[in-house]
């Protein structure tokens, strides 16, 4: 039997506030324990919750950025258990209504476009955490992440393979982190997403029972933990077996996922509306100006690259998978630099360096403006391709040297001048008679292989471009 | 000092008649006196109070006084006092010293009032005779085998015996009118909203309001003028302009409507309070007040709807503590669970475990919608009941309390009977409607009290209509062990 | 409908609140007689009814992203029933 995989997420997003959602306590990470735990985070008695304007903002942000629907009145709730870390013994959360509704996110996986509809984004309190291992059978409980906002994000499930999944999860991680909403710092637990998986024979209307793989919190694990679920329930449907709905942890070790030590008795989180909040109410004026305030969206950036700009699909998303890349590569074609040499450039050679030293673009060490030159530089034709890529890696070397002194020294200035290519040109035609019988013949290969030889002999220095173009005039003519 | 209004302490302080140490050790030495067999106090802390009045006394002397300055008042220890013991009446905070104040005690610090302890009161306010607290029964001044009333019983009993000058109370189905109401005093529930809940400890969110409890309506207006305050740390605090509460006591109320809602005046009545409610009416007549049949159509619902959502927002609010951050934890437990059901069944009473219970019942899986929205909607139609009753005149008026004080133990045993001694006090709560409760006589002896019922912020209205009362009637200045 | 004891069960659990099996039958007795109280409210009808939650119609006011709150670690630590210098201490918690 083949099988259909259903996959739907849940998202929890840090918002980057300065305060919690409920307090004027610091949501700083990294602080010693509980220096963040104030009257309110510790539930004192007689302690109320007030809303902090920024995080509403910013759910508000959010559903702009996937055209959701804002709920002129939603309403928050207490979601009740008892959990050490959980103080108040319940959770505020936003239940019936939510302040964010309908809205969607198109994905590409592996060049095919899909729209991942997200039902709901709602606003809460994280929970604290706890410590283990700090005493023999005891728990710490630190509770400087209580009450920090979190926006949970939750899709329909929508999506039909690991690789959609890990797609719509890059997706959503940029696209929180473009309009300023998150720090995306998974590591530290910004974003956390609980993934809900289950499987069906193809074809079948009936969605199978799925098991939610909690607080997955790397795009790698993520992809891992979706795929063993998925030939887990397969083989244990072939089995024979049915499957309980449950909770699962994936462990990156072993990589396994497995069912949480189930509780005796189902959960009952007993939701009310919190009396202590009154319903928040957001006004269509509020709405457009935060509408004003979004800027580009990663979509509309793409647009315009491959439409105004002619750069390919793949090119293009890398560009605008990240704010910071898009502008930098906004400010190089602004200075005047080619949009598809640049493009090449960033996605080529930046890139892939970025990537093998683990490094983010902020922390590029060749300044802007060195990098503008050398591109410069390859646009006028001073230099080849190649010999940018020389530059490129001494100037990553040593940030403090100069494209035009570096082009001196190394003596990588091309020639370009016809009457010093014309005569290497001669040279390798009366050479090479073979070869040239060969292109005459209909062979490409070998005018490439000409090519090569010319630039042999000049060293690197000929103009790749014009060699060609003369070349081919050469011997189209005789 | 005993018989003296809050405004002729004022006076007193003015015009260095005594100061405020003086006035303060007057009424620590009635609490040392008297409150072993009253036990209106849970705390007294006489070295804080005198320095607090050594304060006062410093600002009285620079001419620095305002209507309160240099007055002791009674707190409900309910309300967080920064360093007080702050118990709410429970073992469950025994031990809780609040590490900050609560809005209200926080405005009679700032107007140079004086707290002259914490008063007893029912386990987090739930209870209408003050026997659950676990600090033991406060007694009622006018009779000892009897209950005070609740949950601000220490607050009445304190009040009513003279051991402080006025108190503060707060009110979630009745707590400050019916204690009121059995122990000959003036009790004011704000509009829900008026007075900040910050540091208050939570029984109903939804419900709960602070009021002044003390002899007089005057008194009262005076207390108001300083609890009522916006405060932006509670999201349902009201933002609105100060009123001057005693500005319009004197007002005329030739003209004036009340309205009686046939609802409460029916069969059920005990006739004794029927016929003492019929003579308030005919005193507001001499004053040329017009009295008006109305109807609170669904008033009888109060008490199902008032212990649905009470004890459902309770049960909720309760579950902060478990033993972790503070107060009580339990001895002897093998793992979390056991910790966490052993400190709760050891921290907290009888009647706030039942609500606790009966409000996890009413949230749970599968019974929402037929407990808890249920109530939630004929807590709108009790709500409209009174918006349109008040189409029709300018207050109502209602019994504060089914009967007068019963005898303590006579309805321990059985919490439904308990529960009904809200049943004319609780729609108000429900409404987020004033009300005040203030004497009106005596019935073998104990004394009961009418009800006065008011639009949304409709305080001054009722303060001046209950003055008016009170400048044609006695009754609010007996005390106990005077001839009755 | 009658409570049971399989119920008083379920909200002991729930509520975190041991009860033990001598007083079950107390505490089952007492809740069912104030479950009968409640139910007086069911004869109403309350189609097309709006529940009300809040006694006024007002909405919720926001508060500025300030921080207005200093750490006091020590001094809560203290408060707690058992801590050490960082947190405070619980059983173990079995995830």
């Amino acid at each position: 039997m083949t099988w259909d995989i259903v996959i739907g997420i849940e998202t929890h997003v840090q918002l980057t506030t300065k305060t919690k959602i409920f307090s004027g306590a610091s949501t700083e990470f990294g602080l010693p324990a509980n220096e963040n735990a104030c009257l309110v985070s510790l539930a004192y008695p007689g302690t109320l919750p007030v809303l902090n304007k920024e995080a509403v903002m910013k759910a508000i942000k959010f559903g702009l950025a996937v055209d959701a629907q804002i709920a002129e009145y939603s309403v928050f709730a207490r979601k009740n258990y008892f959990y050490p870390d959980l103080p108040k013994g319940y959770q505020i959360s936003q239940f019936e209504l939510p302040v964010v509704n309908h809205g969607h996110l198109e994905i590409n996986n592996e060049g095919v476009n899909k729209k991942i509809r997200i039902l709901r984004a709602h606003l809460e309190e994280d929970a604290g955490k706890s410590v283990h291992g700090i005493m023999d059978n005891k728990t710490g409980i630190d509770l400087n992440r209580a009450g920090t906002p979190l926006l949970e994000i939750v899709t329909e499930p929508d999506m039909s393979s690991a690789k959609e999944a890990i797609a719509y999860a890059k997706k959503l991680h940029n696209l929180v982190q473009w309009i300023g909403i998150c720090d995306g710092n998974m590591q530290e637990g910004s974003f956390r997403c609980d993934v809900n998986v289950s499987v069906k024979p193809r074809g079948s209307d009936k969605l199978g029972t799925r098991r939610e793989i909690k607080n997955l919190n790397s795009f790698r694990y993520m992809e891992q933990a979706i795929n063993y679920e998925v030939s887990w329930q397969i083989e244990q449907i072939e089995d024979g077996h049915d499957i309980i709905q449950s909770t699962v942890l994936f462990n990156p070790d072993s990589g396994e996922t497995k069912a949480m030590r189930s509780k005796e008795e189902a959960n009952d989180y007993r939701y009310f509306p919190d009396p202590d909040l009154l319903p928040l109410k957001i006004s269509q004026k509020d709405i457009d100006l935060i509408r004003d305030s979004l800027g580009e969206l990663p979509e509309e950036c793409l647009k315009k690259l491959t439409v105004d700009f002619k750069l390919n699909e793949a090119d293009a998303s890398i560009i605008v998978s990240d704010k910071k890349t898009y502008e930098f590569y906004q400010s190089l074609v602004a200075s005047g630099l080619d949009a598809k040499i640049t493009a090449n450039w960033i996605v080529g050679n930046l890139f892939a360096k970025l990537n093998d030293h683990e490094l983010s673009i902020d922390d590029c060490p060749i300044a802007q403006e060195q990098f503008i030159l050398l591109i410069k530089r390859i646009m006028d034709q001073t230099i080849s391709n190649n010999a940018g890529k020389k530059i490129f890696d001494l100037l990553w070397e040593d940030p403090d040297k100069n494209v035009d002194t570096l082009i001196d020294t190394l003596g990588l200035k091309q020639v370009s001048d016809v009457s010093a290519i014309l005569p290497m040109i001669d040279e390798i035609i009366q050479n090479n008679p073979e070869m040239v019988e060969q292109f005459k013949s209909g062979k490409d290969k070998a005018f490439n292989a000409l090519v090569g030889q010319v630039m042999k002999i000049s060293k690197g220095k000929a103009n790749p471009g014009q060699v060609s173009e003369l070349l081919k005039e050469k011997l189209t003519k005789s | 000092m005993k018989d003296l209004s809050l405004n002729e302490l004022n006076q007193g302080l003015k015009n260095k008649d005594f100061s405020s140490v003086e006035l303060t050790q007057y009424y620590l030495n009635q609490i040392k006196d008297l409150n072993t067999e009253i036990n209106a106090f849970i705390t007294i802390d006489e070295e804080k109070s005198i320095q607090q009045a050594q304060q006062a006394d410093q600002l009285i002397s620079q001419n620095h006084i305002s209507e309160l300055t240099g007055i002791p008042i009674a707190q409900k220890d309910i309300f967080c006092a920064s360093s007080w013991k702050t118990t709410c009446g429970s073992k469950m905070l025994d031990n809780f010293y609040a590490p900050y104040d609560s809005m209200v005690v926080d405005l009679f610090n700032k107007c140079g009032a004086i707290n002259l302890g914490k008063t007893n009161m029912d386990e987090f306010a739930m209870g209408s005779s003050n026997e659950t607290s676990y600090f033991g029964a406060v007694k009622n001044p006018w009779n000892i085998d009897f209950v005070p009333g609740g949950s601000s019983g220490g607050s009445a009993a304190a009040v009513a015996s003279g051991m402080a000058p006025a108190a503060t109370a707060t009110d979630t189905g009745g707590s400050i009118r019916q204690p009121a109401s059995l122990c000959n005093l003036t009790g004011l529930k704000p509009t829900y909203g008026l007075v900040s809940r910050f540091g208050m400890i939570a029984f109903a969110s939804s419900l709960d309001q602070a009021g002044p409890m003390a002899k007089t309506a005057e008194d009262c207006a005076l207390m108001l003028n300083v609890m009522a305050d916006f405060d932006e740390r509670d999201s349902t605090s009201i933002k609105r302009d100060k009123e001057n509460y005693t500005q319009s006591l004197n007002a005329s109320l030739q003209g004036k409507t009340i309205g009686i809602p046939k609802e409460f005046f029916n069969d059920e009545l005990n006739d004794d309070v029927k016929i003492i409610l019929e003579k308030v009416m005919q005193a507001y007549q001499s004053l040329g007040v017009n009295i008006k049949e109305i109807s609170l159509p669904n008033s009888q619902l109060s008490i199902p709807v008032y212990y649905v959502i009470a004890p459902a927002e309770a049960s909720s609010n309760l579950s902060r503590y478990d033993g972790v951050k503070f107060g009580y934890r339990a001895s002897n437990y093998k793992d979390l669970e056991e910790m966490y059901l052993k400190t709760r069944e050891e921290g907290f009473g009888d009647e706030v475990k039942r609500r606790i219970l009966v409000g996890t019942y009413v949230l749970s899986a599968g019974y929402y919608d037929a407990y808890y929205l249920k109530a939630q909607k004929i807590r709108r139609l009790i709500a409209d009941d009174f918006t349109k009753a008040f189409t029709e005149c300018d207050l109502i008026l209602a019994p504060s309390s089914p009967s007068t004080a019963f005898k303590i133990g006579d309805k321990t045993e059985d919490p439904v009977a308990m529960y009904m001694q809200d049943m004319y006090t609780i729609s108000t709560n429900l409404a987020g409607l004033p009300a005040i409760s203030a004497p009106a006589g005596f019935i073998n002896k104990m004394p009961i009290g009418f009800q006065l019922i008011g639009n949304y912020f409709e305080e001054a209205k009722i303060l001046n209509f209950t003055h008016q009362y009170q400048s044609i009637s006695d009754w609010h200045k007996y005390s106990p062990g005077g001839v009755l | 409908m009658a409570l049971t004891d399989k119920d008083i069960k379920k909200l002991s659990h729930l509520a975190k609140i041991n009860i033990s099996s001598d007083d079950e039958m107390i505490v089952l007795k007492k809740l069912d007689g104030i479950m009968k109280l409640i139910d007086t409210m069911q004869k109403i009808d309350t189609t097309d009814v709006q529940p009300m939650s809040h006694a006024l119609d007002i909405y919720q006011t926001l508060r500025d992203d300030v921080v207005t709150e200093k750490n006091q670690k020590e001094k809560f630590l203290q408060l707690g029933p058992e801590s050490n210098e960082d947190y405070f201490i619980v059983p173990r918690v079995v995830e």
